[in-house]
């Protein structure tokens, strides 16, 4: 039963979500309803008000953001946050810091070391999110588009086992829903667990597995997508004539 | 020429001060500590030649270690704050480790006269160099290739994975995180390379000037350290030299023909600057 309040606001009140290995799972709901909160305190960012988080039988609720990370659990953010005065590459390369990257090279060659030793690595994330071509560019840079793809690939840098995506396809054109689509379901086939929070609803009933709808900081339905959307509260929340 | 050798020797030691506030700077850290290190670095330095009668070598290799265990130590609590609080609790650690030395005696009899430093007389007699017959130019050799030797660290850490992630952490702390960043340990590590880069600046500036007091390590000074990488701009090490030839030598030596009105110039030359190239001289932004 996860909480976090602001004050007298309770952004999330009593939500209990349980995310099984390899599925997709969308969170809507209203804006204001407490999905990025609720990313945000998954990640560390925010420290619960009550409740646990438990990650493939671990209890993190006390470790920082960065060690969260290491276990496994990357994200995106709603408002992009690149390093936009790195490069594509260097942003990327900044965020190798998986528990299984920090195992593999020595301490010093991985902060002193060059280019060189990872260079193949990062050659398979500007691949799979087409931004080869762009990988000496600034970060700011680039357009729209092409920074919630580095984004992306910036969270796969750290090899997640749990990726949280925060409205991944926010100003995003059907054309680029569709390719994120694709990225996410290739990520899934190689073993990725995705939180998704989304407003697109083309793209959370295509994608995922079970859904959650949140609405004022609680859970008022959990199930399939099919479940969800014949679901009179949920209609009467949050899709409205949106999915009708 | 030992004008020139002089103002030499000046601008490297300078430099040294700068390029330690620049690499905390690039964690996005204004610090005002850098000349509190600086002022430890020549207390240590210049104890160990004249009281313990060590090479300048092996002293400026302790006045460094000091330099960095006092940055790390003060970079832990102070690094939880940022923006204006850190600006202030920097200032005010600077402002201890001068007051420190305004009150700090220790005095041995050393043929005739007594040496070491004492309290607001200062630390008299740090002749090292004159004793060992080092000319101007061999003591501007010396300093410039630490310098060098300086410019050459960082601007390799610049090139590898340890300065782009510092740099990372400059441009947004809460992705950084995000992305398995350790703030603490990457602001505190750029802290005390910081020191100990300080620390043998103001090693060398004790011995290049042979008297120190804590007037020296005053919050002017501590505002020339930041002043430096602020004003050459952080896309490379070079800025910082630039800004330092620029500041030392020319604002305030070549300016000198100006009296009491350089000092005014001075101030509006900075404020110029830094409004025609508000990233610094050689611009914030790395090869692209």
């Amino acid at each position: 039963m996860l909480s976090r309040h602001f004050g007298g606001v309770r952004a999330v009140d009593g939500l209990d979500l349980e995310v099984r290995e390899g599925q997709i799972f969308g969170l809507i709901g209203p804006n204001g309803s407490g999905k990025s909160t609720t990313v945000n305190v998954i990640t560390g960012l925010l420290p619960p008000t009550a409740g646990a988080i438990v990650f493939r039988g671990r209890d993190i609720g006390a470790l920082p953001t960065h060690l969260r990370l290491r276990e496994g659990i990357a994200r995106t953010f709603q408002n992009i946050r690149l390093f936009g005065q790195l490069s594509v590459w260097q942003n990327l390369w900044v965020a190798q810091n998986s528990a299984e990257d920090r195992a593999r090279q020595g301490f010093l060659p991985r902060w002193l070391g060059g280019q060189g030793r990872v260079r193949e690595d990062i050659g398979r994330l500007l691949e799979f999110s087409g931004l080869a071509h762009k990988q000496d560019e600034l970060a700011a840079n680039l357009a729209f588009g092409e920074q919630r793809r580095l984004e992306l690939a910036r969270a796969l840098a750290a090899r997640p086992k749990l990726l949280l995506l925060d409205e991944p396809a926010a100003g995003m054109n059907s054309e680029e829903i569709g390719q994120l689509r694709e990225r996410i379901l290739k990520l899934r086939s190689g073993g990725v667990t995705i939180l998704l929070v989304e407003h697109v609803m083309e793209l959370v009933m295509g994608v995922t597995d079970r859904i959650a709808v949140l609405n004022f900081g609680q859970k008022i339905a959990e199930g399939t997508p099919a479940a969800i959307r014949a679901d009179p509260a949920v209609r009467k929340a949050y899709l409205g004539g949106e999915a009708a | 020429m030992d004008f020139y050798f002089g103002l030499a020797q000046l601008i490297g030691v300078h430099t040294l001060l700068g390029l330690s506030a620049y690499i905390v700077l690039l964690t996005g850290q204004v610090s005002l500590a850098q000349a509190g290190f600086f002022a430890v670095g020549a207390y240590v330095a210049g104890m160990l030649t004249v009281l313990a009668g060590w090479h300048i070598v092996p002293a400026l290799g302790v006045s460094a270690m000091s330099g960095a265990a006092v940055a790390c130590a003060v970079g832990f609590p102070a690094l939880r704050v940022k923006g204006l609080m850190l600006v202030i609790a920097t200032l005010a650690f600077g402002e201890g480790v001068r007051l420190f030395f305004f009150n700090f005696d220790y005095q041995i009899a050393k043929g005739e006269i007594q040496v070491g430093p004492l309290g607001g007389e200062g630390f008299r007699q740090i002749r090292f160099f004159p004793e060992n017959g080092w000319e101007t130019w061999e003591v501007m050799y010396f300093i410039w290739a630490i310098v060098i030797a300086a410019m050459a660290l960082l601007w390799w850490f610049d090139r590898s994975r340890y300065g782009t992630v510092l740099r990372a952490v400059g441009e947004d702390e809460l992705a950084a995180q995000s992305v398995g960043i350790n703030l603490t340990a990457v602001k505190v590590s750029a802290m005390t390379v910081g020191g100990a880069i300080a620390g043998v600046g103001g090693g060398l500036y004790a011995h290049y000037t042979t008297h120190i007091e804590h007037l020296s390590f005053n919050i002017l000074l501590a505002t020339f350290a930041i002043a430096y990488p602020i004003v050459g701009g952080l896309r490379s090490v070079f800025g910082t030299l630039l800004a330092v030839i620029f500041v030392q030598g020319f604002l305030v030596e070549g300016l000198r023909f100006l009296g009491d009105w350089r000092n005014l110039l001075f101030g509006a030359l900075i404020v110029l600057a830094m409004n025609l190239r508000p990233e610094g001289i050689l611009g914030g932004r790395r090869r692209a």
